[in-house]
């Protein structure tokens, strides 16, 4: 019984990441691959841990197993968001058939810092690289 | 069947390696080692349930946070030209 539910938890998840697989190799541009990637990644990857989890024996094990797969819900979307954020100020182009792009009017793409927040030597993010208008 | 979707995992990791070398972009380079990476992750967790090998899952652990850590370093460096944002450089 416990063996059937983690095959078809494996069978679910290895489904998934395959979806991601393929996504990151035939969608047409960089925004739309990391939509692959982070969500049905993470997705097949939680059905895989949770499948192992169960698959193991030892409850220390299993532990272990959900605490990567906690691990990975953290991390995944930060990953995506900090990549997203530097792809789209450093000017990464837009699929041609994109039909919205709400941050268009707010940040200048093409000034020699690619529109980016101006960090000083702390780090911190300068008032006058703010975004633009009602951003 | 368990072997079966690690084989089909490795695979997929080796399908997303062509992304890192086609690009376009660096960031799509970045975007698919992460990509690898995780699936490398789940790999070695296939691996620890096959054997019942639990020191797997603590190298899992580690693969996911390089894994991590790589991703922002790397989108850091990309981003605003340095690692570090100390008072030097």
């Amino acid at each position: 019984m416990l063996e059937i539910a983690a095959g078809l938890l494996i069978i679910a998840g290895a489904f998934f990441m395959l979806v991601s697989a393929l996504g990151v190799l035939r969608l047409p541009d960089l925004f739309m691959r990391m939509h692959a990637a982070t969500k049905a990644g993470t997705l097949g990857a939680a059905l895989v841990l949770f499948a192992a989890a169960l698959l193991f024996g030892q409850l220390a094990v299993s532990i272990k197993a959900v605490a990567v797969f906690l691990f990975l819900l953290l991390t995944a979307p930060v990953a995506a968001h900090v990549l997203g954020r530097a792809a789209y100020y450093a000017g990464v182009e837009l699929w041609s058939e994109t039909v919205l792009d709400e941050l268009k009017d707010c940040y200048d793409r093409t000034s020699p810092q690619h529109g980016g927040p101006v960090m000083d030597r702390a780090g911190k993010i300068g008032a006058e690289s703010r975004p633009r208008g009602d951003c | 069947m368990v072997w079966g979707a690690a084989v089909a995992l490795v695979v997929m990791a080796f399908a997303c390696l062509w992304r890192t070398n086609a690009g376009p972009t660096l960031e799509d380079r970045i975007l698919a080692v992460n990509v690898v990476g995780t699936k490398a992750l789940i790999t070695l967790v296939l691996l620890a349930s096959i054997g019942g090998h639990g020191f797997l899952i603590d190298a899992a652990i580690v693969y996911g946070l390089l894994n991590f850590i790589i991703t922002i370093a790397a989108t850091r460096l990309i981003e605003t030209g340095r690692l570090r944002g100390g008072t030097t450089s």
